[in-house]
C-alpha cells in the first residue's frame, strides 16, 4: 500500500495536549539561537606580498611557471594547473576596462558611494586576468569596454597595506583598446594560438 | 567488485599554519601525491575532497581550494562537508561504478584562525544543545566521567593510551606533540583541563592537509609497487541525540568494523582517529583489536589532530605501512560528530 506523503503520520497529526498549568500559554513558533564565532584571518604568503606592496603604491601579480600568464591579485597558484607561482611581477597602475556594470542601488554601509556607480573588471597592462575596481571621473553613460584607465590613489599619508588605497579608476583619454583585444579576449586568443585548443 | 587500492599518499601537519592559506597548503601536497606516481590532473578520473567551511569561516571555501588542484580543462569533482575519509569512500564508490580508473582524494583543516572548541558547537542541534554552547572539552569530559564511574575504563588505562601516543610520536614529523619521557605517573600528575580529562587525554590540535591517489585493478599495479588494496570499507552512524546513546559505547564503529571484515584475519596495524583517549579506548573495544595489532604506533590522532582531515590521514598512514612493506593487513579509521557518532573503517591489504 502506498503512503500519501501529503498526509501527516498519525503520531504527528493529533492535537498537542499541554499540561493544565500551561493552558492558554502562547505556543513557541520559533526560537532564536544567535551564533557568533570570531576568526583571525591570515592572508597567506601571496596575498600578504600583494597587500604589503600597496603601502608603496605598487600592484603585484604573480607569473605562472607553466606559460608565463600573469595573475592579479596573486593567490600563490596558477588555478588552471594547480601550480605554485612563487615569482612576483610588478604591474603598472594603468590598464583598460574589460567589462563593466552600472549599479543604481545603494550598498548598505557604503554611504560614500554615489549612485549610480560603475563596477568594472580592470585589466592592468601586463596582466592576463582582470580584477574588480570602481570607475569614476566620467559620466556612467560614457563608460565602455576597452576604455583606458589609471588608478586614482589615496594621498601618501593615508596609504595602508590595503587595496582600499585605490579610490577608483579614472579614464586616461588614450585611444580605446579594440573590443576583440579587450578583457580576456586577447588572452584567450593567445592561449588558443599556443595550444590549438581553446577559442 | 573492482579491486581498488591506495597507491600514493602525501600529508603535512603542523601546530598552526599562520602564514599559509588552505590553497597554499594544498598545492605542494596534491602535487606530491600525484607526482609520486607520475600522474597529472589530466590522468585523474575523479576528484573528491572533504573539509568544513565552519573552520575556514568562509562560505564555499572548498571551492576556492580547487585552485590547488587545477580544474582546466574542467574536471569531474565532488566535495563532502565531512572528514576526508568520507571523500575517499565516495571516490571508492565512483571507482566501483566503473568508467574511471583513478581518483584524487584530499582533505584539509585549518582550525587555528578560530576557536575549535566553540566551532564544534555548531554541530549540535540548534534548539536544545546548541544554545548552551557547551565547549568540546566539556562534552568529552561528560563522556569520560560516565566511562570512569561505570567502570568502562580506568584512569590507568587512559594514561596508558596517552603515554603510547606521546612515546610513539617521538621522531614522527607529522606529530605536533610527543615526549620520550612521558610515563603513566607523569600523565596522571597532570592537572585536568576538563575534569576528568587531562591535557594528554585530549588530542593536540593541528593544522594540515592530506592527499591520496586511488587506482583500480591493473592501473594500481602499474602505478605502485605494493598497492594497499581496500578489501573492506564501511561507515555507520549512531543517533545525533546523545541522550539516547550509551556513551560508553560506539555501536556504529562496531558495525562498520564487522561490515568491513576487520575480524576476518590477523590485523598488523590500526590507525584510529579518536580525538580523546577515552574514545581511542572505545574504538579498540568496538573494533575488537587485540595485542597482535599495533594501534597508532607513531602517536596517531592524539599526537596531532587536524579537524576534517584526521580520518583520511589515518587511512593514508595505514596505507603507507603496506606501501613500505611494514605490514600486510591494516586498518584506517575516521570519525565524525559528537562522541564518535559516525565511524568509517577501511581495511587494506598488501599482496
Amino acid at each position: 500500500m502506498s503512503v500519501d506523503p501529503r498526509v501527516l503520520p498519525a503520531a504527528l497529526s493529533g492535537e498537542v495536549r499541554l499540561p493544565e498549568k500551561l493552558a492558554g500559554v502562547e505556543s513557541v513558533r520559533s526560537v532564536r539561537t544567535p551564533i557568533r564565532l570570531e576568526y583571525d584571518f591570515i592572508p597567506g604568503a601571496a596575498s600578504a606580498g600583494y597587500l604589503n606592496a600597496f603601502a608603496d603604491r605598487k600592484i603585484l601579480g604573480q607569473r605562472s611557471p607553466v606559460d608565463g600568464a600573469v595573475f592579479v591579485p596573486p593567490r600563490g597558484v596558477d588555478p588552471r594547473h594547480g601550480a605554485a607561482t612563487p615569482d612576483y611581477v610588478e604591474l603598472p597602475d594603468t590598464g583598460h576596462v574589460g567589462g563593466f556594470c552600472v549599479t543604481r542601488l545603494p550598498i548598505p554601509g557604503r554611504d560614500d558611494l554615489e549612485i549610480p556607480y560603475v563596477s568594472a573588471w580592470i585589466h592592468l597592462d601586463g596582466a592576463d586576468v582582470g580584477f574588480l575596481g570602481l570607475v569614476a571621473g566620467i559620466d556612467t553613460s560614457e563608460v565602455r569596454m576597452g576604455m583606458r584607465v589609471r588608478a586614482v590613489w589615496k594621498p601618501d599619508d593615508q596609504l595602508g597595506r590595503t587595496a582600499e588605497n585605490i579610490l577608483h579608476w579614472a579614464p586616461t583619454g588614450e585611444p580605446d583598446v579594440p573590443v576583440d583585444a579587450a578583457g580576456t579576449n586577447a588572452w584567450h586568443a593567445k592561449q588558443a594560438a599556443g595550444s590549438g585548443e581553446r577559442a | 567488485m573492482r579491486d581498488v587500492a591506495v597507491v600514493s599518499v602525501a600529508q603535512r601537519q603542523t601546530k598552526a599554519l599562520t602564514d599559509t592559506t588552505e590553497v597554499e597548503l594544498m598545492v605542494p601536497i596534491i602535487n606530491e601525491a600525484r607526482g609520486a606516481v607520475g600522474l597529472t590532473q589530466d590522468d585523474i578520473g575523479f576528484t573528491c575532497s572533504g573539509s568544513s567551511d565552519f573552520l575556514a569561516g568562509q562560505a564555499f571555501s572548498f571551492v576556492h581550494t580547487l585552485d590547488a588542484v587545477g580544474a582546466v580543462p574542467p574536471i569531474s569533482e565532488s566535495h563532502v562537508e565531512m572528514d576526508g575519509a568520507w571523500a575517499l569512500y565516495e571516490a571508492w564508490v565512483k571507482l566501483q561504478m566503473g568508467g574511471v580508473d583513478t581518483a584524487l582524494v584530499y582533505s584539509y583543516g585549518k582550525s587555528s584562525p578560530g576557536s575549535l572548541k566553540d566551532v564544534l558547537c555548531t554541530q549540535l542541534d540548534p534548539y536544545y544543545l546548541g544554545p548552551l554552547w557547551p565547549d568540546a572539552f566539556a562534552m568529552a569530559a561528560l563522556q569520560a566521567r560516565i566511562m570512569l564511574e561505570s567502570g568502562a575504563v580506568s584512569e590507568q588505562r587512559l594514561a596508558e593510551i596517552a603515554v603510547r601516543s606521546l612515546n610513539g610520536a617521538v621522531g614522527n614529523p607529522l606529530a605536533v606533540r610527543s615526549s620520550a619521557a612521558a610515563t603513566i605517573d607523569s600523565v596522571l600528575a597532570e592537572a585536568p583541563v576538563a575534569d576528568p580529562l587531562r591535557p594528554s587525554d585530549c588530542a593536540a590540535s593541528a593544522d594540515g592537509g592530506v592527499a591520496v591517489v586511488l587506482a583500480a585493478g591493473d592501473r594500481a599495479r602499474e602505478l605502485c609497487e605494493r598497492p594497499a588494496w581496500i578489501t573492506g570499507i564501511d561507515h555507520r552512524i549512531d543517533p545525533h541525540q546523545p541522550g539516547v546513546r550509551d556513551l560508553t559505547r560506539a555501536p556504529s564503529a562496531h558495525k562498520a568494523a564487522a561490515e568491513a571484515g576487520v575480524g576476518a584475519d590477523r590485523l598488523d596495524a590500526a590507525e584510529l582517529a579518536a580525538p580523546f583517549t577515552t574514545q581511542e579506548h572505545i574504538l579498540e573495544v568496538e573494533l575488537g583489536l587485540g595485542p597482535q595489532t599495533a594501534v597508532n604506533a607513531a602517536g596517531g590522532a592524539l599526537a596531532g589532530h587536524t579537524m576534517m582531515a584526521a580520518g583520511l590521514m589515518r587511512i593514508a598512514t595505514a596505507a603507507r605501512h603496506i606501501h613500505e612493506g611494514r605490514a600486510d593487513r591494516v586498518l584506517g579509521h575516521g570519525a565524525s560528530g559528537l562522541f564518535l557518532q559516525q565511524n568509517l573503517v577501511c581495511v587494506m591489504e598488501g599482496e
